[in-house]
C-alpha cells in the first residue's frame, strides 16, 4: 500500500485516493514546424519510457483532494516516495543529482541552469 | 539422449524404489563461447532454446538464468491458454501457440497437463457484448473455433455463476473458446528444459547477466556473475527486467514494468470446469486440478519491481468476483503472489531484431505471456537463427513504434492494464 502526499493541498491518503499518471517530465518535441519533428523523436515522445529499478520520476493526480496533478520521485524497488513537488517544478536538487541512467542525462543541463521545469 | 518417460520406465524405476531416475537436466559450467545465448530460463527462453536445437539444429547454445529455472513469471501466472484475440497478428501467434500446446506433452515426452476445458469471456455490459461479437467475427474469419453463447448456456457450463438479471453487472452472454483452457505452468518450463537439455543445450542457473558487451555495432558476448561468455547472438527474454538489461547495450525499449498479482484459494471439490474471464469487473477464475480456485485480476497501475503488489488491486479483483460467483465469498485465500510484467504502449509483445547486430529481444508479453510460450519460442528461434523476422513475428517488430503500425490489443487482452 502506497501512502501518497499531495504537495498542492496537503492531503495524504493511500494509492486509491490518487491516480498514477506515468513518467514525468516527458517533453513534447515541439518546433515551429511540426514537419521538423522526426519519426524517431515522435516515437520516443509517445512510447519510449524510463523504466528504472530505483529512483523514478512520475506524475500523480490528487483524485479525492484538490484534483490537481503533481510530480513525485519514487523508488520502484522499495516503493518509497522520496519527494512530491509541483507540476511546474523540477525535483529537489539532491534527487536530480542522485538520478542515474537516462534520468541523469535528462537532468544534467537542468542542474547547470538551475531549477526551471 | 535421455531415456524416455513411459509406463515401462515407471515400472522399471518402481522396482528400484525410484532411486535411479536420472536428472531431468544437467547443471553444466558455462563454456567460454557459444553460438547463441538466451538470457532468461522462463517458458519463453527455454522454448526458444528448444526450438533452436530441434528445428534449426543449433546445439552449441546456452540458456542463462539469474535465479532458478521457471522461477519468474512462468511460475507466477494463472496458466490460462487461449487465442481469441482481435487483431490478425495476435490471432496468428497465439493460435500457433495454442496448437503447439495440444501436441506439447507428446512432443516433449513430458506431461504439461494441457487441459482444453474451454474459456468463457463474460459479457456484462452492452458494450462488452458488442466488442466481443466483433472479436468473435474476427476469430471466425481467421478460422478459430469460437462462438458467442447465451446466458443460459453460460449458466449450464458454469452453474456457480450468479445469473440474477438485476445484479450490477448481469450476464448478457459470453464469448466462448472451447479449445482454450489451462496447462501446468511449471511442467511447461520443466518439459522444455528437459527437451532442450537432451538436445545438448546448456542451462546455466544462478548466473546473473550483468551486461551485454558490444563490439561496435555487434554483440560480443555477455558479462555474467560467472564470468564473460563470448557469443555472436544474444536473445533477451527476461520479461519485466528486459529494459534495464538491454540498456547496458545502449538500447531503449518502449516498455514499462508493472506488478501483476494472482491468488489461490484453499482447495475445494470441483465446482468449475472451465476458465472464466470477467473483464468488466476485472477478474478471472479457474479451478486447478488440486481444487484451488486460481484468481487473477488487473495490474497495479504504477511502475513496480517489487514482485509484491498492493492490497487495493487484490481487493478490487476479489470484490468483483464475489458478486459474479457468490459461493466463493467465504473461501479462504491461501497464497497470493506478484510477478513483474513488461508492458508496451499497444499491449502487444515485441519479438524483434534490434539495432545492435546479433541482439534480439522477445518481451512485452505483459499480462498474457504464458499462453504464448510455444509459439513465441518457435518464431523467436527462427528469427534468431535466420537473422530475419519469422513471418508471424514480423508484425511484432520494434519498428512498429516508429512506423505507427500498432497492434492494439489492450481490450482483447481482457484485463485492466
Amino acid at each position: 500500500m502506497l501512502i501518497v502526499h499531495c504537495p498542492v493541498c496537503g492531503a495524504e491518503g493511500d494509492e486509491t485516493d490518487f491516480h498514477y499518471g506515468g513518467e514525468a517530465h516527458v517533453a513534447r518535441p515541439a518546433t515551429r514546424d511540426p514537419a521538423d519533428v522526426s519519426d524517431a523523436q515522435q516515437r520516443d515522445y509517445l512510447f519510449m519510457r524510463h523504466n528504472p529499478k530505483g529512483l523514478h520520476f512520475e506524475r500523480w493526480r490528487c483524485d479525492r483532494g484538490c484534483g490537481k496533478w503533481f510530480h513525485a520521485a519514487r523508488d520502484t524497488m522499495t516503493m518509497e516516495f522520496k519527494a512530491t513537488y509541483g507540476i511546474g517544478e523540477l525535483p529537489p536538487r539532491e534527487l536530480m543529482k542522485a538520478a542515474t541512467g537516462e534520468w541523469a542525462e535528462f537532468f544534467k543541463d537542468k542542474l547547470a541552469k538551475g531549477r526551471k521545469a | 539422449m535421455k531415456s524416455r518417460y513411459s509406463i515401462f520406465s515407471l515400472a522399471r524405476n518402481a522396482m528400484n524404489y525410484h532411486k535411479d531416475w536420472e536428472r531431468a537436466w544437467r547443471s553444466p559450467t558455462p563454456k567460454s563461447e557459444y553460438d547463441a545465448v538466451i538470457v532468461g530460463a522462463g517458458g519463453h527462453g527455454l522454448a526458444t532454446a528448444y526450438y533452436l536445437a530441434k528445428n534449426h539444429k543449433l546445439t552449441n547454445i546456452a540458456v542463462v538464468e539469474k535465479g532458478w529455472l521457471g522461477g519468474g513469471n512462468t511460475g507466477r501466472n494463472t496458466t490460462i491458454i487461449r487465442s481469441n484475440y482481435l487483431q490478425d497478428p495476435s490471432i496468428a501467434i497465439y493460435e500457433l501457440a495454442r496448437g503447439l500446446y495440444e501436441e506439447l506433452s507428446h512432443d516433449l515426452n513430458f506431461n504439461v497437463m494441457f487441459s482444453p476445458r474451454g474459456v468463457m469471456m463474460l459479457c456484462q455490459t452492452e458494450h462488452e457484448f458488442r466488442a466481443f461479437k466483433r472479436t468473435a467475427h474476427a476469430n471466425r474469419l481467421a478460422g478459430l473455433d469460437c462462438r458467442m453463447i447465451t446466458p443460459e448456456e453460460v449458466k449450464k457450463i458454469a452453474p456457480i455463476i450468479n445469473d440474477d438479471p438485476n445484479c450490477r453487472y448481469p450476464i448478457l452472454g459470453a464469448y466462448y473458446q472451447p479449445r482454450g483452457g489451462t496447462g501446468r505452468h511449471d511442467a511447461v518450463a520443466w518439459g522444455y528444459a528437459r527437451g532442450a537439455d537432451s538436445l545438448g543445450v546448456d542451462i546455466i542457473q544462478n548466473c546473473e547477466v550483468l551486461s551485454i558487451r558490444r563490439d561496435g555495432a555487434k554483440v560480443a558476448g555477455i558479462e555474467t556473475s560467472k564470468g564473460f561468455i563470448k557469443t555472436k547472438k544474444v536473445g533477451v527474454v527476461t520479461a519485466g527486467h528486459v529494459s534495464t538489461l538491454v540498456q547496458t547495450a545502449g538500447l531503449r525499449l518502449p516498455i514499462e514494468s508493472l506488478c501483476l498479482q494472482a491468488l489461490v484459494s484453499e482447495p475445494i471439490k470441483p465446482v468449475l470446469d472451465c476458465v472464466i474471464m470477467a473483464n468488466t469487473v476485472h477478474g478471472y477464475l479457474s479451478q486447478s486440478d488440486k481444487g484451488e480456485l486460481v484468481v487473477g485480476g488487473g495490474t497495479d497501475p504504477y511502475n513496480n519491481y517489487s514482485q509484491r503488489g498492493s492490497f487495493p488491486a487484490l481487493e478490487h479483483t476479489v470484490t468483483a468476483l464475489v458478486e459474479t460467483f457468490p459461493i466463493i465469498s467465504r473461501l479462504r485465500m491461501l497464497r497470493m503472489w506478484g510477478g513483474i510484467v513488461d508492458m508496451t504502449g499497444d499491449r502487444s509483445p515485441i519479438i524483434s531484431k534490434t539495432d545492435v547486430e546479433g541482439l534480439y529481444v522477445n518481451c512485452g508479453w505483459g499480462t498474457g505471456g504464458f499462453k504464448a510460450i510455444p509459439g513465441s519460442g518457435f518464431v523467436f528461434a527462427d528469427t534468431m537463427f535466420n537473422d530475419r523476422p519469422h513471418p508471424i513475428a514480423e508484425p511484432f517488430g520494434l519498428n512498429r513504434f516508429l512506423e505507427g503500425r500498432l497492434i492494439d490489443e489492450s481490450v482483447a487482452a481482457a484485463v485492466a492494464h
